[in-house]
């Protein structure tokens, strides 16, 4: 068995290995592009030495505004909540180990959708800026417990997809009520228009609400990428490889309820951003699931915040919503990529 | 060195009772082969005694402490395990795969060291696919990828390891081979348990035999002792030609047999 192993021949496969070390730094510097374009293009187009001319202090207060109170917020939002998504979605792929996961089919999604919902159903968002955002965190997390109770002690991820698949089409139902249920024409245009999803008109108060439930879900989703990598041989194989699954199971879902609550809660339901950009960068990785997770972040980052320029770029007679440009947005990049990555599925 | 001792261990699945009160001490040094026709338990103990499976009854201990206060990667860095069925749910290259076998001995930060790519090195040369090392693995044949598998196992270099038909779909130079491995591996002080289904293949290279029927330990010992025509008949419910006094003992399956309930 020992003749034709020939040591010498194993020189460390480094096929792609430098496309694969310039992944990260060539998405940080997308990040700073698409930041700045964000910050610069709009209605009122902003020149980068104005920019840095209100930055710095001494320049014309029309520019100061907004850039601080319209710009601003409106690009820090988009990062979180694109960068979430993309982890989101590329966490799940890797836990379920299937190509099809988002960040909707645990139900974290509509869940949170629905908090905001019936924030706006009930006039309880008209109170203050930050209650629709907290309800759609609480309502997140209740829809976690729910998850836990359902999915019971079972490892198998089919369990959890069933358990999440119900979860999701119950706040979908409760969805539809409150739109069917609503008092007039103009709380079901409301409630529809969040649920298209958007990121405009936010205020430093979202990007604050945002911030620490991105963080918190953030640290909790990439604690222990290596948990990830060992599902890929299935769960007898992950435990044996000394995973302590449980422990790895409460992790993920309470930081996508948290994380993807959190992210909800300021922008509404985006689709196709969690699903498809773990696809878009998985090819220029190794494949294993730990090292989608930080390209998939920035990725996701990029993906929502260059959306979300689209938005206000293309010139519509009534506003375009985020969550329709990333969609007619996901879809074709996905169906090329697809077509030439089937072969290896 | 590492020594299992199993003492009264039942196990269910599924409120089924899958194993009967079992009690064995698994050596270093030591080939053990766990035969039985097909739903004796023999998957249920091997995941039982490295902690997958919880014990219903009995205890489990790894040098002398119980299974049930280690923690799994305590249990990881002393036994590897190789799952049935070969398993791989990415397309990952084959030396991705293998040094999945480090991860017993990687913190969640920390990274993969020189000596882990040594013991990753090692593990490609003894299982024989340092030619594979840049494909992807659901790419490979059947048997490559079976090697591929073992290789990730042995990559852990813990005192012992547990193989679930790690001969399955391999052509019977692999076999061999993989066999030979896991010999080599018990001379050189592992304790390695694998189960199998080729008799001849566990006549010829274990040394000692574990023979299973609906959960329970029906007969323990050298192959010599172990199989014989009365208990591929009373077992296995076969007839074969055997030969266990050569040097190359065989035992080869000839029909069912087919008085089994008239004679009792």
């Amino acid at each position: 068995m020992l003749e034709n192993a020939s040591p010498t021949r194993f020189a460390r496969p480094r096929f792609g290995h430098t496309r694969r070390r310039a992944l990260i730094p060539l998405l940080l510097a997308g990040v700073l592009v698409v930041a700045l374009a964000s910050m610069s293009l709009g209605p009122v187009s902003l020149p980068l030495p104005r920019i840095l001319a209100a930055m710095s202090g001494n320049a014309d207060t029309v520019a100061r505004a907004i850039l601080f109170e319209l710009r601003l917020p409106r690009t820090l939002v988009g990062l979180l909540v694109g960068g979430m998504l993309g982890l989101a979605g590329a966490v799940l792929q890797g836990y379920l180990r299937n190509p099809l996961a988002e960040p909707s089919v645990l139900g974290a999604s509509n869940s949170a959708a629905l908090g905001a919902v019936a924030a706006i159903y009930f006039g309880v968002a008209e109170w203050h800026v930050a209650m629709l955002p907290l309800l759609s965190i609480g309502s997140g997390l209740v829809a976690l417990v729910l998850l836990f109770l359902l999915a019971g002690r079972s490892e198998s991820p089919l369990t959890l997809i069933l358990a999440g698949i119900a979860v999701s089409t119950l706040a979908g139902a409760a969805i539809s009520l409150a739109l069917n249920l609503s008092p007039n024409p103009f709380a079901a245009m409301e409630i529809m228009a969040w649920l298209l999803g958007s990121i405009e008109n936010r205020t430093m108060e979202h990007v604050w609400i945002a911030l620490p439930c991105t963080l918190l879900g953030a640290a909790l989703l990439l604690h222990d990428p290596r948990a990830l990598d060992a599902l890929a041989i299935g769960e007898d194989g992950a435990r044996s490889l000394g995973v302590d699954l449980r422990g790895t199971r409460r992790r993920l879902l309470a930081g996508l309820a948290i994380g993807v609550g959190g992210a909800v809660a300021v922008s509404g339901s985006i689709g196709f951003v969690g699903l498809i950009v773990p696809h878009l960068v998985r090819p220029l990785t190794d494949r294993s699931p730990s090292a989608v997770l930080l390209p998939s972040l920035l990725g996701g980052a990029v993906l929502l915040s260059g959306a979300d320029i689209l938005v206000r770029l293309i010139p519509t007679s009534s506003e375009l919503k985020l969550g329709v440009v990333t969609a007619f947005l996901g879809v074709p990049i996905f169906l090329v990529h697809l077509l030439r990555e089937r072969r290896s599925w | 060195m590492v020594t299992i001792a199993v003492k009264g261990l039942s196990a269910d699945l599924g409120g089924r009772a899958v194993l009967t009160n079992m009690s064995t001490v698994l050596r270093s040094g030591t080939l053990t082969g766990v035969i039985g026709p097909n739903g004796a338990g023999k998957s249920t103990f091997v995941r039982a005694i490295l902690g997958l499976l919880p014990a219903l009854e009995g205890s489990v201990t790894i040098d002398g402490r119980d299974i049930a206060g280690l923690s799994p990667r305590d249990i990881a860095r002393a036994i590897a395990y190789l799952p049935q069925g070969h398993t791989l749910h990415w397309p990952l290259t084959v030396e991705r795969v293998v040094s999945l076998g480090r991860l017993p001995h990687l913190g969640p930060m920390s990274r993969v060291g020189e000596h882990d790519l040594e013991a990753v090195r090692q593990a490609m040369i003894r299982a024989d696919i340092v030619h594979l090392s840049g494909r992807t693995v659901t790419e490979l044949s059947g048997g490559e990828r079976a090697r591929v598998m073992l290789a990730r196992a042995l990559a852990a270099d813990a005192r012992g390891i547990v193989a679930d038909e790690p001969l399955a779909s391999l052509d019977p130079g692999h076999q061999i081979d993989v066999m030979e491995l896991l010999a080599r591996e018990a001379r050189q002080g592992a304790m390695v348990v694998t189960v199998l289904h080729d008799l001849t293949m566990a006549a010829r290279y274990c040394d000692r035999l574990l023979l299973l029927d609906r959960g329970v330990l029906v007969a323990e010992g050298t192959p010599r002792e172990v199989l014989s025509a009365e208990r591929l008949r009373t077992v296995y419910g076969i007839t074969g030609y055997m030969d266990m006094a050569g040097a190359s003992p065989m035992v080869v399956p000839l029909g069912r047999y087919r008085d089994r309930q008239e004679q009792g």
